[in-house]
């Protein structure tokens, strides 16, 4: 009875583990990326269409999350992660790097554009989103594979 | 002697029965006062149906951006489990193009699959959804065609293997999927409804990728949009169906913003082959948008 709970609880352990690596996987890292950019997006849309009262946190939160990112996701591809935990990541990703790391970096720099006169109001979030939204289609065209 | 009379017999009725089979499948043309009767074409109403077909998706030279959609060159390779299609040159060169065509041969084409020299066109043109549109439409959107750039291009033929390649089987596909009858039955549809489903089910051509084939390539009816294998690769086409946990989860509202940004309610960006006909959508007017919203909310689930 013992043996068998300790092999249960071995087995839990296991698992446990699986999952705490599968986290820091690059693969997961970079889809939790593009998650906080789709909700940050979400968030201004949401005040663009008038959905959502104008809220300059708010505004300022979405567009600093864009930026982090922007800068961030280039570096989540190391060679080893082409493949794996349902990446959508196209292997022209690693053709031609340099071009996609300027892509990722463009929404940095678009997001602190925007920033650096944070929009006032409802119209001026629609204009930014005008500026960011193509870098979304514009990267995932070349580089993402929707499967 | 039996033997003799029953092989002759036979051989009579299969000959009956391939004579029967051309007969019944020989390419049909439309009445020639059915184009006659058209009149004037109405440009901006060509250039509308022009959009919602996506025309430019598949004629277009592959990788063509901005005003260079606009030369339909053709030269696209379309994969299928039946061969490698090639898109051809619908530009108005009167060589390369269609532009020495009659109304009465595009209109053919459009809604019967015949080409002009009366062979059978393979349904990679998907003539059986444009069956659907209405003959002004069709002579509206070739009015606007013939406004377009000319292009000298000639693209490839099919890469067809046997028995792919044989034209004359066609009239039996047709004679088995090529119908005008409404895809579904929407029991109380309103205007907007109404118009979403000829857009969809005609011109926009939604089916032919979003509903599944069976193994003759004809598409599964009873799973309208359901969604399927994506023939040209991996991955799936997605069910636009009103599925619960699905695409159900999506407003019209949601619906109609992701024809007209690109974006899903989540945020996530259009992908695939999706890409360039969100574009073409979002050149529709908002109403065109908004009806086929409320037509995919309007049919059944699957």
């Amino acid at each position: 009875m013992k043996f068998r709970t300790l092999a249960a609880a071995a087995a839990l352990a296991v698992i446990g583990a699986g999952a705490v690596v599968a986290a820091d996987e690059p693969q997961v890292v970079r889809q939790e990326m593009m998650k906080k950019v789709g909700g940050a997006m979400g968030a201004l849309a949401g005040i663009a269409k008038g959905e959502k009262p104008y809220d300059a946190d708010v505004v300022k939160a979405s567009l600093t999350t864009m930026s982090e990112v922007g800068k961030a996701f280039p570096d989540q591809f190391p060679a080893g992660s082409e493949t794996g935990n349902e990446t959508e990541a196209s292997p022209k990703i690693w053709e031609a790097m340099d071009d996609f790391k300027a892509k990722a970096a463009k929404l940095g720099t678009d997001a602190d554009t925007v920033l650096a006169s944070l929009p006032a109001d409802q119209a001026a979030v629609g204009a930014a989103l005008g500026t960011i939204g193509p870098n979304c289609g514009g990267c995932h065209e070349v580089y993402r594979v929707k499967k | 002697m039996a033997l003799k009379k029953l092989l002759g017999g036979i051989v009579v009725l299969g000959a009956i029965g391939a004579g029967a089979f051309l007969f019944i499948t020989a390419p049909e043309r439309l009445p020639a006062e059915t184009w006659a009767a058209a009149g004037e074409p109405d440009l901006a109403n060509g250039e509308r149906i022009f959009h919602a077909g996506g025309c430019t998706s598949c004629h277009a030279a592959p990788g063509a951006a901005d005003d260079q959609k606009l030369v339909l060159a053709g030269g696209l390779a379309l994969k299928s489990p039946f061969g490698t299609f090639h898109a051809p040159n619908i530009s108005p060169d009167e060589t390369a193009g269609i532009g020495a065509w009659t109304l009465a041969e595009f209109g053919d084409a459009m809604k019967r699959g015949t080409g002009r020299d009366g062979e059978h066109l393979y349904p990679s043109f998907p003539y059986a959804s444009y069956a659907r549109m209405t003959v002004k439409d069709i002579a509206d959107l070739y009015g606007y065609l013939k406004t377009l750039p000319k292009s000298g291009n000639v693209a490839p033929g099919h890469d067809l293997p046997f028995p792919f390649n044989m034209r004359l089987a066609l009239g039996g596909w047709k004679f088995l999927y090529l119908d005008e009858v409404p895809r579904v039955a929407l029991a109380s549809a309103d205007e907007t409804v109404r118009r979403g489903q000829y857009l969809v089910e005609g011109p926009g051509h939604c089916g032919e990728c979003h509903t599944p084939r069976d193994v003759l390539g004809g598409l599964k009816t009873d799973l309208w949009l359901a969604g399927g294998p994506n023939p040209e690769g991996e991955g799936r086409v997605p069910n636009i169906t009103p599925a619960e946990g699905g695409f159900g989860s999506w407003s019209a509202g949601d619906i109609a913003s992701y024809l007209e940004t690109g974006f899903t309610p989540e945020f996530d960006s259009v992908g695939g082959a999706m890409v360039s006909v969100q574009k073409n959508m979002a050149l529709l007017p908002k109403e065109d948008r908004e009806a086929i919203a409320a037509y995919l909310k309007a049919i059944p689930a699957h």
